[in-house]
């Protein structure tokens, strides 16, 4: 049996322990809230950009970009959102691991693929197994906001366009709800699937739909990749905050459990010295 | 007067929506003027300022460039950045006016990096010229 003063050194670390992930829920719920509130700012602005992409390019069938078009793949990119860091229960390790049995599904050689890799957590993932990371992004603020992920993602459809690879597919945790993340394949480029709800309109184009085209598909693009970062920052301090909170239950149960433990021991401890005390005692009569 | 709805928005979210009479632009072909009942249309716009009348009184939005979408009762402007011209921070515009002719100095023109320095000294001029107004 442990001394009693191991249990009591386990009890303390353990408090402490609890202490700080105590914080941390706090702090990714305060996170979450607010990263709820930019995916819901950004959606305004998504919806619009469908709509008029989906009203242009659907719209007038003559106006033709090299977006659109499907050309012969002799390299994918997998563009993979994680976060910068763990700590959040299964986020990271889904989102990888959906990439990667993909990609091992796909594809035969190294070459034949390249990875783009926003997060530090996914970063490293790829790395340590000797992908040819094109471009990564790390440090991404716990609300990132368009400016901040522009030039990447400006790079990432300028790849595309010089052909540096021929289709991009996205990988993301979607977030359903605060206990639900789900992994999200998605096929972003060439864009090939504009889905809107809404009835196309017939737009007048100033000056023409192909110049209109060279503006309008970048931008969609590139908002559906910042749109994915928002979605998957939401559910990453909801992981977060799951994650953390019931690290602080069991800590919880450890420390009863510990006390249990404690107080065993205390009280054998006590029986013992009671039964010397009368052992001697009866020694002298 | 007829007035037409106007909402800008970007990727961070809403930044301006209101009811003017006459939406004022630069679009990538020339000036661009919409008054309530326009056709439907869709336009490409400039870096530059955008101007929003309202019975003689002129709102000022600097925007970095985007799309213009007009239907017969709404103005759409999707732009990466739009800021009204009360809270542009100008300190912050006047040091990447600072930073880009830096830039401008040091690169080549045929360099990809001379042509971002180009675009971003363009944004910070455009959005100092707005804040003055």
């Amino acid at each position: 049996m442990a001394s009693l003063r191991d249990i009591k050194n386990k009890i303390t670390s353990t408090k402490k322990m609890s202490q700080i992930t105590k914080a941390m829920e706090m702090v990714a719920a305060s996170n979450f809230s607010r990263a709820e509130g930019n995916a819901k700012a950004f959606v305004p602005y998504m919806e619009k950009i469908q709509e008029v992409t989906a009203s242009v390019a659907l719209g007038s069938s003559d106006a033709s970009h090299p977006m659109l078009v499907k050309r012969p793949v002799k390299k994918t990119a997998y563009l993979v959102i994680t976060a910068e860091r763990g700590l959040a229960g299964a986020f990271n390790s889904n989102v990888l691991r959906a990439a990667l049995q993909a990609i091992q599904k796909r594809h035969q050689s190294n070459d034949e693929f390249v990875i783009i890799a926003l997060g530090k957590v996914g970063r490293e993932f790829f790395r340590k197994r000797d992908m040819n990371i094109a471009l990564d992004l790390t440090a991404i603020a716990n609300q990132p906001t368009f400016n901040e992920v522009k030039d990447t993602v400006n790079k990432t459809i300028g790849m595309f366009a010089d052909g540096a690879f021929d289709e991009l597919y996205m990988y993301y945790n979607h977030f359903v709800s605060a206990i639900q993340n789900d992994v999200v394949e998605k096929k972003i480029l060439p864009l090939t699937d504009i889905a809107t709800s809404k009835k196309p309109m017939s737009y007048e184009f100033e000056p023409s739909a192909e110049e209109i085209l060279e503006v309008l598909l970048p931008q969609y693009a590139e908002s559906l990749i910042f749109g994915a970062l928002l979605d998957s920052k939401a559910g990453e301090h909801a992981a977060r905050m799951n994650a953390m909170r019931s690290a602080t239950d069991n800590a919880k149960e450890l420390i009863d459990s510990y006390s249990l433990l404690f107080n065993r021991a205390r009280q054998a401890a006590i029986t013992q010295e009671i039964t010397e005390i009368v052992g001697g005692a009866t020694a002298l009569e | 007067m007829k007035t037409i709805k106007v909402s800008v928005v970007t990727p961070d979210g809403p930044v301006y929506e209101s009811d003017v009479e006459m939406v004022s632009t630069k679009a990538l072909s020339g000036e661009l003027g919409i008054l309530p009942g326009h056709i439907p249309m869709v336009a490409p716009l400039q870096i530059g300022a955008v101007r929003l009348i309202t019975g003689g009184n002129t709102k000022y939005i600097a925007v970095s460039g985007g799309l213009l979408e007009v239907r017969p009762d709404q103005v759409s402007i999707l732009a990466e950045a739009a800021e009204v011209a009360d809270s542009i921070d100008v300190d912050r515009a006047l040091k990447a006016k600072e930073r880009a002719e830096q830039r401008l100095h040091a690169q080549k023109q045929e360099n990809i990096d001379y042509k971002r320095a180009e675009l971003a000294l363009q944004r910070a001029l455009n959005r100092i010229s707005v804040a003055g107004k």
